[in-house]
């Protein structure tokens, strides 16, 4: 920080750290903070009982505070808020960090920190919180001095949100925050370095419009910078759809960008995404990229990745271009800002689909989706994990709901058997993969959206890695469902083992899980449990009914896989579409590093 | 389609302007280190005290395609200001400082003494037994002296590392931060 450097004209007001810690939340427009207390933060929790600036939720594990800031922060488009003490504390936040990080989520993390004088001397509760937060962080700040105080925290939300956002830590030593120091406010001018370029190259809008219009087969393939970028975003991606008629598909992280329920949606994209959508993207000749960054869960097998197209990519982060996958017209900017100026390009230049072309593409697009690759079928009286899930979409279609996942098989189904309509609905951890992020997610959804319907699609073995949080639900009144697809194995571990390992199911089945009816009784909750395929209804409506947390244990066939599937190391034109689809080859010693 | 990628490894050299704050250098090299790129110099100092810059000189190596995403990675650290690859910006000069003790007798230390006056190096130190040479130039000249010092002597070498610039007038990297008032979001 240099903004010290700065001449500073406006009055200040001289108050300690921890208190202008909380008037910096509160200037920020923060509602609320996601923490735990402890030594080395007690000087804000003291400063947070005398003056109730805040709303503070108490969460029972540093993991589930991140994790409940970034439920909140991708429901409302706002930064989450976490504060937790040093030490253990900060150590136990890494891994939601390192979550937002992968994902693009705007978190500002305030860490507590031994006093100035102590750093370096291994004292108790003590971790270099800022060398361990360097990678997993947007930026980290280290406070040495309480006179930089308030212009970091200023910088933080300003570095959290803009751009590509991110997690950013702000480390505390406890005597900065007993200090006494100036405050100033967030108009106050500084210096800050960070200012990420928004609004493209008009000159490469204009190529990409101009080999829009040349396409004869062209997707759409957008991600989570639609969502990032706010609903406007997620409105003109609609809009051009629309004007061209061009097929759509979205990556994990970009559902509720398109609305499933037009006919232009191919569904996800990626490993487990659709026939449809991976096929599109294979034989392409023009793909528009926006706001997705060629993740390998999206591209397969690299050299094979849509080998016959002319790539656009749409990306706020210049180091996402050219990163995995060569493209032809990068523009740089920000998604709504870059989609608005296409659009109004297209219309400038009077450009149309070339519809003869265009209808042959959608013919053939039809007769892959004719597959109906998502097909079950449900006999019997056991239920099948993607019937659970597909009956409870159909159940609050319609309804104002917020869906978070666990990660594993029944993410993937959650996201196939879902429909989105509209950005900001579906929480799910996508670039690291977190399991037990659904439940604290949910937590923080239901804070910032107290009458509408959460829901956490979980598998039982994530749900156990963050089931603390059900103590939070329970002292806030937070009626989150939680929907345990349970098939009592850590089914996508088990998933691989079946079909690249032999079958050799090495630890991947839960010998002993807990009573979760009883379990969410003793948390003051709602246990229920459906056996049998004719219960499943019931269940459902039961839980969608109670007004308090619910744990439904949805006992569903413990053998199902989650198809299509493309396998590590294969291409989109490789896919598995069932069971009875062998491989075609054995996977290669290349796939089989792969995970 | 898309570019053909140029699969050779090039060699860059790369400035960049960085805020000078506790961490920044840590911050570069967990970059490199975390994403695997090469680093094969790295130099490091304060260049404007009262706006508090530093400036990194990196040499590095990789295909176009890596260094494009150096540079991109770079660029998107909070405190880096400016990141210039002087490789290809135009023409630039490299020099680097190098202290060589070399330890010999007889007829071997007039031929030292020979070849330090060819490459304009300076003794700044000497026993009955062993020189020290200060020596500037680019990493090769340096290269070539170590290795004929290698030829007639026992040798110690201690090198500073590249330090870079670009030929000509252009100021390409001011070291006085610009307005902050100036908004590069609306550019373009």
């Amino acid at each position: 920080m240099t903004s010290a450097t700065q001449p500073d004209t406006e009055p200040q007001t001289r108050m300690t750290g921890a208190a202008i810690v909380l008037k910096a939340l509160q200037d920020q427009g923060v509602d609320v903070v996601f923490g735990y207390p402890g030594g080395a933060v007690l000087p804000i929790y003291d400063e947070l009982f005398t003056t109730n600036a805040v709303r503070h939720i108490l969460v029972r594990h540093e993991q589930g505070a991140v994790h409940a800031a970034e439920g909140y922060a991708r429901s409302t488009g706002k930064v989450g808020v976490v504060l937790v003490t040093s030490g253990p504390g900060a150590t136990n936040a890494v891994t939601g960090l390192t979550d937002a990080l992968m994902d693009s989520i705007p978190i500002v993390c305030l860490t507590g920190q031994v006093p100035t004088h102590l750093i370096g001397n291994d004292a108790f509760q003590e971790a270099d919180t800022t060398g361990i937060t360097r990678p997993c962080t947007k930026h980290n700040y280290l406070v040495k001095s309480v006179d930089h105080l308030s212009d970091i925290m200023h910088e933080a939300f300003h570095v959290a949100a803009r751009g590509r956002p991110g997690p950013v830590v702000i480390d505390l030593p406890k005597d900065v925050l007993f200090a006494d120091g100036p405050y100033r406010a967030p108009s106050a001018p500084r210096r800050t370095t960070y200012r990420p370029r928004t609004v493209p190259d008009q000159d490469a809008v204009e190529q990409a419009v101009d080999l829009i219009a040349s396409a004869e087969r062209p997707v759409f393939y957008g991600g989570g910078g639609l969502i990032n970028s706010g609903p406007e975003a997620s409105r003109l991606l609609t809009e051009f759809v629309q004007m061209t008629g061009y097929p759509t598909t979205l990556t994990l992280m970009g559902l509720g960008a398109f609305p499933a329920s037009d006919r232009r949606f191919l569904g996800m994209l990626g490993m487990h995404g659709t026939y449809e959508a991976n096929l599109a993207m294979y034989n392409c000749d023009v793909m528009i990229n926006i706001g997705a960054r060629f993740d390998d869960r999206v591209t397969g097998r690299i050299s094979d990745f849509s080998p016959r197209s002319r790539k656009i990519h749409v990306d706020i982060d210049p180091s996402s271009i050219n990163k995995n996958v060569p493209v032809d017209v990068p523009v740089i900017g920000d998604a709504a800002t870059v989609l608005a100026r296409m659009i109004e390009t297209w219309k400038r230049k009077g450009c149309r689909p070339r519809q003869d072309a265009l209808a042959r593409w959608w013919e053939q697009i039809d007769s892959w989706r004719a597959r109906d690759c998502l097909a079950y079928s449900q006999d019997g009286s056991v239920i099948k994990p993607q019937h659970a899930i597909r009956r409870l979409f159909e159940k609050i279609r319609g309804r104002d709901f917020y869906i978070t996942t666990e990660v594993g098989q029944h993410q993937m189904w959650a996201a196939q058997y879902f429909e989105f309509e509209e950005p900001n609905r579906w929480m799910t951890s996508g670039g690291l993969g977190t399991m037990g992020y659904g439940l604290p997610a949910a937590l923080g959804v239901q804070v910032a959206h107290p009458d509408a319907l959460v829901i956490d699609v979980a598998g039982e073995a994530s749900f156990l890695m963050n089931i603390q949080e059900l103590s939070t639900l329970c002292q806030y009144g937070l009626p989150v469902k939680a929907f345990i697809v349970n098939n009592q194995w850590m089914g996508m571990v088990r998933q691989w083992q079946e079909l690249i390992h032999g079958g050799r199911y090495s630890e991947s089945y839960t010998a002993s899980l807990p009573d979760f009816v009883k379990l969410a009784e003793s948390f003051g909750g709602v246990g229920l449990i459906a056996r049998t395929a004719d219960d499943l209804d019931d269940v459902i409506d039961e839980m969608l009914a109670v007004d308090r947390f619910v744990l439904a244990d949805i006992r569903v066939s413990k053998e199902e896989n989650c198809f299509p599937m493309i396998p590590s190391g294969a291409a989109h034109n490789e896919m598995l579409l069932g069971q009875d689809d062998r491989m075609e080859h054995e996977t290669s010693d290349d796939g089989m590093v792969l995970v | 389609m898309g570019q053909q990628e140029d699969a050779r490894e090039q060699r860059r050299t790369i400035a960049v302007l960085v805020d000078n704050e506790p961490g920044v250098l840590a911050r570069v090299i967990g970059l490199f280190s975390g994403r695997g790129y090469n680093i094969e110099s790295l130099t490091v100092s304060e260049v404007d005290p009262v706006a508090g810059f530093s400036r990194i000189t990196i040499v590095t190596s990789g295909t176009s395609m890596v260094i494009e995403q150096i540079k991109a990675q770079l660029a998107r650290l909070v405190p880096v200001h400016e990141v210039h690859d002087l490789s290809t910006e135009g023409p630039h000069i490299e020099r680097e400082l190098a202290l060589i003790k070399v330890a010999n007798r007889g007829d071997a230390r007039i031929e030292a003494l020979r070849i330090a006056d060819m490459f304009r190096a300076r003794a700044i130190d000497s026993t009955l037994e062993s020189f020290v040479f200060e020596l500037t130039g680019n990493p090769g000249k340096i290269n070539a002296f170590v290795g004929l010092m290698e030829a007639i002597g026992t040798t110690e070498v201690c090198r500073g590392g590249v330090v870079a610039i670009s030929r000509g007038s252009n100021i390409s990297m001011v070291t006085v931060d610009g307005d902050p008032e100036d908004d590069p979001t609306q550019a373009g």
